[in-house]
């Protein structure tokens, strides 16, 4: 066992009992960030996969007093907890706003831009399982090209994911990251860095989910890891504009051994009806971000 | 000590959530709600008011800032108009369910399309059925003291209360307002409990899925499910009549201004046919009414202050002497009639009240209405019941409707 792994702190306040599903890369994430961010903080989320975790009332499996919202909603919703706190000389505690990339590319983006313009501060999570997958694994502006949905049933997604984390950096908030539950110390650092941090903070989960994209429940961490060994997800974290790579994604920079995106696609089901064409526009794709972010990270050494 | 000042509707709820100690302000600017947004920002920016001002993106996120802030327990005032509320409309649900003592004032406007900036009811009347409390102002002092009120009731029957008032009618026109000592506003509103602390050591989730029936919780006590839940926010809408009518009270008491807490009424004892409406048009039906008794038609006006809860008790007891019921609107549900007539017909049935009915959509999207077209709609009606018509359809005031 690696030695930074005694470093995490070691109380659970996400109990067994989660409605989550087996083998969800959300739950794992969850649990990592609560044990990052610790007791005194107050979670907002929308309806999502993360509202079914919760479980249902009365019974929670969470430990941290948390808020439900609407699914628009998110980031006001931390924001007015902020400002609540704030009022009330309560600004120790940590507010924290988890949505999935429905609630954050799509329909949360508006007061997401909102709060991160007004430099509201709290830690906004968004937990990307690449579509809507709490009803039944809809297309998103998260879902990657070539991928079977439901509401891309026979022709699969046609576009490319949306760049979020372009848009996020836009803002020039102090801290952007990106995290997988594949590697939970990665995803770990990084929520023990944001919650020392004031202002909005940004943070993309890379999330596997097994029903929507269709491989095996015991495969979440292979899959997540294969994402990053892929360039699919990018570890990285940028701090007051400063772009440095982090863990996997920084050895396979500076070794130059990034796979190939059809090790990753040909493990999920939801890829089975992508062209070759498709296959090779979203290499194309990933090439282009990974030079760009090479690019910057050496521009910031 | 006590000042009296000439200001603007809008500037009495701005100087009234000042008074309340409010500790978060979530506003978007909208006409004819903008000038609010504007003083309570020179309030805060100046030091006159200590709270925090979330300047949002959007409506939706105005009543969703107010929601979060009032959750942890802070005392939270927004304003919206038209547009704006029907924006909101998923969050005014949110907060009504989530039993949180939000105040808001509706700066009455006509909706689009097309584009209105003028005054009409539409708006506030469009989120009847979102669980919020509804008070509909007279006059710029009714606006403040409402709103003080307002905040009283909310944290006494733990709902939202919508401050209702005609956009530029009193938003933007100057009155004498009397402005009570903050000491006694403190003394009248104490401060605000929130029913649910939201701290670590006590962690909870709210407002989580429920599913159709009564579950137990981990210690075997059954615990409500959504419909239960649901009754509990009519029941507590049921009862707050009382505490309405408590704490115009004890306002009158401490202040010496009564607004008649559910109702008001002007010269109704003796009224054979009695006007009726929301708002300033209510208040122009008493001028209008006090012209008809000169001509020596005995009429009185019946100005409904709160649509929800409906007062429907009170209704009953206000109308019973009329012969003959004029109604004026500014808002319809469209394929049917004025919402207030509706709802006061439903309140009549089964009481005797078995006078006529003739309800009037008027003013919409600002167009003005004078006493003197009030007077003659109301002789108009008197003539039709008069000559033994009974199926009054609805009147479109002062509009071309060939």
């Amino acid at each position: 066992m690696p030695h930074n792994l005694f470093k995490i702190h070691e109380k659970e306040y996400v109990l067994p009992g989660t409605r989550a599903c087996q083998g969800c890369g959300l739950s794992i994430a969850y649990r990592f960030a609560l044990k990052a961010l610790r007791e005194d903080t107050i979670v907002t989320f929308p309806a999502c996969c993360l509202c079914v975790l919760h479980g249902l009332y009365p019974l929670t499996p969470v430990l941290v007093p948390s808020v439900n919202s609407t699914f628009a909603a998110t980031a006001a919703s931390a924001s007015g907890i902020a400002a609540g706190l704030a009022a009330l000389n309560r600004t120790e505690t940590t507010v924290v706003a988890f949505a999935g990339d429905g609630g954050t590319f799509d329909m949360g983006i508006q007061a997401l831009s909102g709060a991160a313009e007004r430099g509201t501060d709290f830690i906004y999570v968004a937990y990307d399982n690449e579509g809507y997958m709490n009803t039944g694994t809809q297309r998103s502006s998260a879902t990657p090209m070539g991928a079977l949905t439901t509401t891309t049933p026979v022709l699969t997604k046609q576009q490319h994911k949306k760049d979020f984390l372009k848009i996020m950096e836009a803002h020039q908030i102090p801290y952007v990251a990106t995290t997988t539950p594949a590697y939970p110390i990665d995803l770990y650092d990084k929520f023990v860095r944001a919650k020392r941090i004031k202002g909005t903070r940004f943070i993309h989960i890379h999330t596997p989910c097994p029903p929507g994209w269709q491989y095996p429940t015991k495969d979440t961490i292979r899959i997540g890891r294969l994402a990053v060994d892929t360039g699919l997800c990018v570890l990285f974290e940028v701090e007051n504009g400063k772009f440095r790579f982090t863990g996997r994604s920084r050895t396979l920079a500076e070794k130059g051994n990034k796979l190939p995106v059809v090790h990753y696609v040909e493990k999920q089901g939801r890829f089975k009806k992508m062209s070759i064409e498709q296959l090779n526009q979203l290499q194309a794709w990933v090439d282009d971000r990974w030079e760009e972010y090479r690019r910057r990270a050496a521009e910031s050494k | 000590m006590t000042d009296a000042r000439i200001i603007t509707g809008n500037q009495a709820a701005a100087v009234a959530a000042r008074l309340c100690d409010v500790q978060v302000i979530a506003a978007y600017p909208i006409t004819p709600q903008s000038q609010l947004a504007e003083i309570l920002s020179q309030f805060v920016e100046s030091g006159q008011l200590r709270a925090e001002y979330v300047r949002v993106e959007g409506e939706h996120s105005a009543m969703t800032v107010c929601i979060g802030a009032s959750t942890v327990g802070a005392r939270v005032f927004t304003a919206t108009s038209a547009n704006g509320l029907l924006y909101m409309h998923e969050q005014l649900h949110w907060a009504a369910g989530s039993r949180l003592p939000i105040v808001m004032c509706c700066v009455n406007r006509g909706v689009g399309a097309p584009w209105s900036i003028f005054n009409d009811q539409q708006d506030s009347l469009a989120q009847r059925d979102t669980g919020w409390i509804q008070i509909y102002c007279r006059d710029n002092q009714e606006i403040l003291d409402t709103v003080i009120q307002a905040y009283r009731i909310a944290e006494t029957v733990y709902a939202p209360v919508m401050v209702c008032y005609d956009g530029f009618v009193l938003s933007h026109t100057m009155m004498p307002v009397v402005s009570p000592a903050p000491a006694a506003v403190r003394k009248f509103l104490p401060p605000y409990r929130p029913h649910t602390i939201l701290d670590a050591a006590n962690p909870l989730t709210l407002n989580s899925v429920l599913l159709p029936n009564r579950r137990p919780d981990a210690e075997g006590t059954l615990c409500d499910g959504y419909m239960e839940m649901r009754w509990k926010l009519q029941n507590a809408l049921d009862r707050a009549p009382e505490v309405i009518r408590e704490v115009n009270r004890s306002f009158a008491e401490a202040f010496g201004r009564d607004h008649g807490g559910m109702l008001w009424t002007h010269r109704t004892e003796d009224a054979e046919v009695i006007l009726s409406g929301m708002g300033s048009l209510a208040a122009e039906a008493t001028v209008a009414a006090d012209a008809l008794r000169e001509e020596g038609i005995r009429a009185g006006v019946v100005g409904i202050r709160v649509y929800r809860p409906f007062p429907a008790k009170e209704a009953v007891e206000a109308f019973r002497g009329a012969k003959a019921i004029v109604l004026f609107e500014k808002s319809i549900s469209y394929g049917y009639e004025g919402g207030l007539c509706s709802d006061l017909k439903a309140a009549f049935y089964g009481s005797g009240i078995l006078a006529p009915i003739h309800d009037h959509v008027a003013g919409l999207g600002g167009r003005d209405v004078k006493a003197r077209e009030l007077v003659e709609a109301v002789k108009s009606s008197l003539a039709r019941i008069q000559a033994g018509e009974r199926d009054l359809k609805t009147t479109w005031l002062n509009c071309a409707t060939e």
